[in-house]
């Protein structure tokens, strides 16, 4: 197989609704992966079980998993693009994640 | 279905283990208890107490559920004497339970070698009592099981807490009852759980309670949420309640419980862990193991704890069995976890395999195998201040008169 065939399989679909993926392993960035049937490729790396856009999306958007609302977005996504704190926030209650100096928290969300 | 052996008390319930409880009724009377226990290093003597000096009816009613537990077999109280709990009523409702009881006061005991001494004397002296109890068939009817997940993250909604919603859908088919919890932890879940409850009074009163720990958590400022949930994958709290909410299997849920109350026979029930009233003394429950305790002061006899991040924690007085959601935490955790769900994300293994592992887990433990956490000498407890009205008619629909 060549290299740039799209990794099989790395990414996981939990609900037929979902607009999002789960990446069952660590996913290199420049990575082609396959997204119902076409050749995407990942424009960052995704650590294991973090999020992955099924499709483009606006910012407000709702985000499915398991066939239901894990929030909204707060800004556009392309196909393929790291859905997290950057860019989705809660419908209930801010995230809270510890900033890089590991010292201080950040808030998402509520915005 | 006789398929465990259980340890008969006075009640009707029956122990998977046989411990010495030794509970300090403030934190002044810590270190002695701690002492006492520490001299029986490889022997089933447990560390349990509450630490507050001012008055707390939920502690008292937790202090008290707790020393009762099916899986104690003896209690020795450790007070120091000038603080508010109520060191006579503890001590009486054990002996009423039927267990052999001692209290030892420090300040009427000469301090702390001699209460030491007293105390290491009585419990090798209950330890030795105990040791002539035959343990009697129980079946698992007669068992509860409640589950727990701390150190999550993405995989934990995917491979682990699945998992034991299928556990729990097998051991309830047996007769079991089994508990889910934290409904902070359930913000999202709480329409589709309406659906699931026995009677339309308990769907509502399982959407008040979700909201009454939304606003909770709201007022405290800060979800529960970590940020390694973050780390692993978890975005949102609802992404987590979701994951978490897995845990629950596919059973009808029979009711809703507070702290200390006991379940009525086989069936699903959702602890409500969040306190009632106006926010008094805090985050509703500070970290995993004061969610263990309230666990266990309704019965529990082991939980299944599932972790992604991998925790490490066991409990005083109900083992806890690791289920480990993630891969990669196995490898470098692989000593301190009981079963391997990551193997699902791997294709290594399907969720109904994972699920019956965790059933036989359930069963060794329940028979004497230590949990690996047990193996490990883990005996976290925590028990802070409280509040809680009791449960209204509508959370126990079913239950007997």
């Amino acid at each position: 197989m060549p290299n740039d065939a799209p990794a099989a399989g790395s990414l996981l679909l939990m609900s037929p609704d979902d607009n999002c993926l789960i990446a069952r392993m660590p996913l290199a960035a420049g990575l082609p992966v396959e997204i119902d049937g076409a050749v995407v490729i990942l424009p960052q790396a995704v650590q294991l079980g973090h999020k992955v856009a099924r499709r483009a999306m606006r910012a407000g958007e709702r985000v499915l998993r398991y066939g239901a609302p894990i929030g909204s977005l707060s800004a556009a996504v392309a196909i393929g693009a790291h859905i997290h704190t950057h860019n989705l926030e809660s419908d209930y209650l801010p995230t809270y994640t510890l900033a890089g100096d590991g010292h201080h928290f950040i808030e998402h969300g509520q915005s | 279905m006789s398929i465990l052996a259980g340890y008969p008390r006075a009640d009707g319930r029956k122990g998977i283990r046989n411990i010495v409880a030794v509970a300090y009724t403030v934190e002044c009377a810590h270190h002695v208890a701690r002492l006492v226990v520490n001299a029986f290093p490889d022997q089933p003597v447990h560390l349990i107490g509450f630490p507050g000096c001012y008055p707390n009816a939920y502690a008292d009613r937790m202090m008290h559920k707790l020393a009762t537990h099916p899986n104690v077999g003896a209690v020795l109280v450790v007070s120091l004497g000038c603080e508010s709990f109520d060191r006579n009523s503890l001590h009486a409702a054990v002996e009423a339970s039927g267990r052999p009881v001692h209290t030892i006061t420090i300040q009427q005991n000469r301090g702390t070698r001699a209460s030491v001494a007293a105390g290491t004397e009585w419990v090798g002296w209950a330890l030795d009592a105990l040791a002539g109890q035959q343990r009697v068939p129980m079946g698992l009817d007669e068992l509860v099981v409640a589950t727990i997940c701390g150190g999550s993250d993405s995989t934990s909604g995917i491979t682990a807490n699945p998992a034991v919603g299928l556990a729990f859908d097998t051991l309830i088919e047996a007769g079991s009852a089994c508990i889910f919890e934290e409904t902070g932890e359930l913000v999202g879940c709480e329409f589709h759980m309406q659906r699931r409850a026995v009677t339309p009074a308990l769907g509502e009163e399982i959407v008040k309670c979700v909201a009454k720990a939304a606003r909770y958590y709201t007022i405290m400022g800060h979800g529960s949420f970590a940020p390694g949930n973050a780390d692993g994958g978890l975005t949102t709290q609802e992404e987590k309640s979701l994951g978490a909410y897995a845990k629950s299997g596919a059973s009808p849920i029979a009711g809703i419980i507070k702290p200390g109350d006991a379940t009525w026979g086989p069936g699903l029930y959702l602890l409500d862990v969040v306190p009632d009233g106006e926010p008094r003394f805090g985050f509703p429950n500070i970290s995993d193991n004061a969610e263990i305790v309230e666990l266990i002061a309704c019965g529990a006899h082991l939980t299944l704890f599932t972790t992604g991040r991998g925790s490490v924690v066991g409990s005083a007085i109900s083992p806890v069995i690791k289920v480990c959601a993630n891969p990669d935490t196995y490898i470098r955790l692989e000593e301190d976890m009981d079963v391997n769900a990551g193997r699902i994300l791997s294709g290594e293994a399907t969720l109904a395999q994972v699920g019956q592992e965790i059933v036989d887990s359930v069963l060794a433990v329940a028979n004497g195998t230590p949990s690996r956490s047990e193996d490990l000498g883990h005996q976290e407890f925590i028990l802070t201040y409280k509040q809680f009205e009791p449960a209204g008619p509508g959370c126990h629909p079913l239950r007997a008169a």
